[in-house]
């Protein structure tokens, strides 16, 4: 069979994601159609900018859901005479019901480039939103309080937060993300014949996975406390399905089973967790020390309302433009640190096909064999860069109120 | 003023004391001394000896006590390993009786690296000198041309040329370097592929390729083919933030009443921007510059690993690739310096270049 040329590569590339073209379509449609109607999200649509971001991001949402059917083959499988193969190749001694080409070539072990793009862009997409929103959990739940109280408590946060900060990043994730460190630390026996080694990554983890429980108790506390009946079973339910994952991600002893994290998927999520929340910290300090001034936080207090309200229910809701724009920029960031861990070996396996270890990966014969670190480098750059521009179109669309 | 920079002072003495033994204590976890003495002693050592090993040299001192001898405000023991007798200090062919009894960082002494054999402080010296040359070139092509592009854009805030520098600096911000460093050798540095097999037909070029995928030549020469790649794809990723630093402050400024009045007064834009706006939009640029050293440095270990240019970036990857405690830590004092002095100067820097700000 002949290889494919630059346009039938194209065409065989655009039909393997109709599912993503025909998903953004209805999304674009739906979204257009009902934009007078959805606030901020509506006004999207208003903003080249913002939607030609938007559209980046949901190509490569909609490419992580539906990556079973738009793989060719699969991330880890090699195939004999495909190594380091140009874009197009015709796989050699395909069976009948295979996809007979790889698209975007072959890597340096005969696996498909296409294929493994598609694969990382679940991996991606999985960690870095996660690892942002639990940075924001805590970011939030510590710097409501230091901006509204002030005092010593402030002092302390801010020095820790400055602190880590000043921690250059790349050394920190070279001592935090290493197969010495999750070894370090005593056994202890925990619940259902689990064990759990009291390693750095394993006690951060423990820690900062406690923050997400933390504030929905206190978001539901504060709030509904004049409600006994409806407290209750918002409380009840969020201490049993956050005691739940929590011994499940945190401990990776989950009694029923389901969750669990690989210790070196935990050790990778609790540093960039750990590296991002003092920033979103920062931000929400600031935001809260800005918006406590105004008057319809006065007006609460006069009411009698508790400190966590206001917090939680006034200031919070007032400060989400700002926090969003940032969510979006932070996801980009954090997708940039992910693939500066990949880059370096640190944590994922090396087969993994996440976009940064792809990158390492082909680099090292970038020169005679381009294609293996180009595709994820573009697939990471696209990505990072819709949701840049959505950070900015939300921006401009913010500031008009 | 003076008690202003001495408090800021204190305060980052604190920070370094802190982040030295947060590095300290993460390098010497028991995992990695065991590493250490198996690579140092022998591969087949059984645990036992390991552990002897490790007594011998004081590893499994209290790791306060081990900080304070590094730091060199405790005195280093001496240990008797058979007929050896060992210290911090002591060196391959220096006699015992010439080194002081503190040999900490204080005195200047860092260690001696495991992977180079050599002074901590001499690899350090020499790698940073190589760093400081790639940094240099970075700040010449990224400073102005972050600024021209920061200026153009906020000149007139909403016009097109807004628009499309906004959103080219956008574009450098989603490209980190191992991004754009792989996307410059495979258009430029590639003899197969992008621009340099074209040009190479045309005649216009006489090797096979433009520039040079690899930057190790560059230690000893720095030439335009081997240093243009790595200095892009550092300058790339820092020029987007600046510029639009410099564009949200220059677009604040032509709102301000004075350049009003001098517009009404009929002063011509070119004067405006030129005498009137400039000054005022890059007093904010100046604190981002400042910060944005430390976020280069990210980048320069990035870099000089993609490009294998070995300096200072470079050598922080062997010493933690190679479990070098001695070097890892001077290598890190020397990176939250740099951190700890950007900032100090920032914030300086700051005071003084507004004379609004009154420090209390």
């Amino acid at each position: 069979m002949e290889p494919l040329t630059s346009l039938q590569i194209a065409g065989y590339v655009f039909l393997q994601f109709i599912p993503v073209w025909v998903g953004m379509l209805v999304i674009f449609a739906l979204s257009i159609m009902t934009k007078n109607r959805t606030g901020l999200y509506g006004k999207l649509f208003d903003s080249p900018i913002g939607m030609v971001g938007f559209a980046l991001v949901l190509f490569w949402v909609l490419t992580a859901i539906f990556a079973d059917a738009i793989m060719t083959h699969a991330a880890l499988e090699t195939a004999s005479g495909m190594k380091n193969k140009l874009p197009g190749t015709p796989l050699r001694g395909a069976a009948e019901d295979d996809f007979q080409w790889y698209l975007f070539g072959g890597d340096n072990l005969a696996r498909d480039v296409f294929s493994r793009m598609v694969a990382g862009s679940r991996i991606v997409l999985i960690i870095a939103p996660a690892a942002t929103l639990f940075a924001f959990m805590v970011g939030i739940t510590l710097g409501l309080p230091a901006g509204y109280f002030g005092g010593r408590a402030d002092t302390i946060l801010s020095f820790l937060a400055n602190l880590v900060l000043a921690f250059p990043v790349i050394l920190l994730f070279y001592l935090l993300v290493t197969p010495e460190i999750r070894a370090a630390g005593a056994e202890i026996r925990i619940w259902g014949g689990n064990t759990w080694v009291t390693s750095i990554p394993n006690i951060l983890a423990a820690i900062l996975f406690l923050f997400p429980i933390l504030f929905l108790l206190i978001l539901f506390q504060s709030r509904f406390f004049t409600q006994p009946m409806l407290r209750n079973i918002l409380v009840a339910g969020t201490l049993l399905v956050g005691a739940w994952m929590y011994s499940g991600l945190a401990f990776n002893a989950d009694p029923l089973g389901l969750l669990g994290m690989d210790p070196n998927l935990l050790n990778i999520f609790v540093s960039v967790v750990f590296v991002n929340s003092p920033t979103v910290f920062r931000i929400v300090r600031g935001l809260a020390l800005d918006i406590q001034t105004r008057d319809y936080v006065a007006a609460a207090q006069t009411r009698g309302e508790g400190p966590w309200y206001i917090m939680l229910w006034e200031i919070l809701p007032n400060a989400r433009g700002p926090l969003i724009v940032d969510f979006c920029l932070r996801i980009g960031y954090t997708t940039i640190l992910l693939g500066t861990l990949g880059f370096f070996g640190l944590g994922l396996s090396p087969e993994s096909p996440d976009w940064g270890s792809t990158i390492n990966e082909g680099r090292k014969l970038l020169t005679l064999y381009p294609h293996p670190a180009l595709i994820p480098a573009l697939a990471l750059m696209s990505m990072v860069l819709g949701l840049n521009l959505l950070a900015d179109g939300l921006r401009e669309q913010s500031l008009k109120d | 003023m003076g008690r202003f920079i001495l408090r800021r002072t204190g305060v980052m003495i604190l920070t370094a004391l802190c982040l030295t033994f947060i590095v300290f204590f993460m390098t010497n976890l028991h995992p990695n001394l065991e590493k250490l003495a198996k690579t140092e002693g022998n591969m087949r050592m059984t645990d036992e000896q390991v552990e002897s090993w490790l007594v011998n040299r004081g590893y499994t001192q209290n790791v306060f006590v081990k900080y304070g001898q590094w730091l060199g405000v405790m005195p280093s023991p001496r240990f008797e390993v058979g007929e050896d007798v060992y210290t911090r200090c002591s060196r391959p062919g220096v006699a015992l009786e010439d080194t002081g009894r503190f040999c900490g960082v204080l005195q200047g002494n860092f260690g001696f690296s495991t992977v180079f054999k050599g002074e901590v402080s001499d690899i350090i010296a020499k790698r940073l000198s190589l760093t400081g040359w790639l940094m240099l070139f970075v700040l010449i092509v990224m400073v102005p041309m972050a600024l021209i592009i920061g200026i153009l854009a906020g000149m007139r805030e909403g016009s097109r040329t807004d628009r499309s520098l906004s959103t080219f600096a956008i574009a450098t911000t989603a490209t980190p370097e191992y991004v754009s460093g792989v996307i410059f050798v495979v258009l430029f540095a590639s003899s197969r592929t992008g621009l340099s097999p074209i040009l190479y037909e045309w005649g216009w070029i006489e090797k096979k390729t433009m520039f040079k995928g690899l930057a190790s030549t560059a230690a000893n020469d720095i030439t335009f083919a081997n240093f243009t790649l790595p200095v892009m794809a550092l300058a790339l990723y820092g020029v987007g933030y600046i510029a639009r630093m410099t564009r949200a402050s220059m677009a604040e400024v032509m709102t301000a009443q004075y350049i009003r009045t001098a517009r009404l007064k009929g002063v011509s834009f070119r004067n405006i921007v030129m005498k009137h706006a400039l000054r005022n939009a890059l007093i904010a640029p100046f604190t981002v510059i400042m910060l944005q050293i430390p976020w280069l440095l990210t980048g320069v270990v990035i870099v000089e690993t993609l490009f294998n240019y070995k300096g200072f970036g470079w050598t922080l990857v062997q010493a933690a690739g190679n479990n070098d405690i001695e070097l890892l830590l001077g290598v890190s004092v020397v990176a939250v310096l740099v951190v700890l002095v950007t900032q100090l100067i920032s914030d300086i820097g700051y005071v003084f270049l507004n004379p609004r700000i009154r420090v209390s």
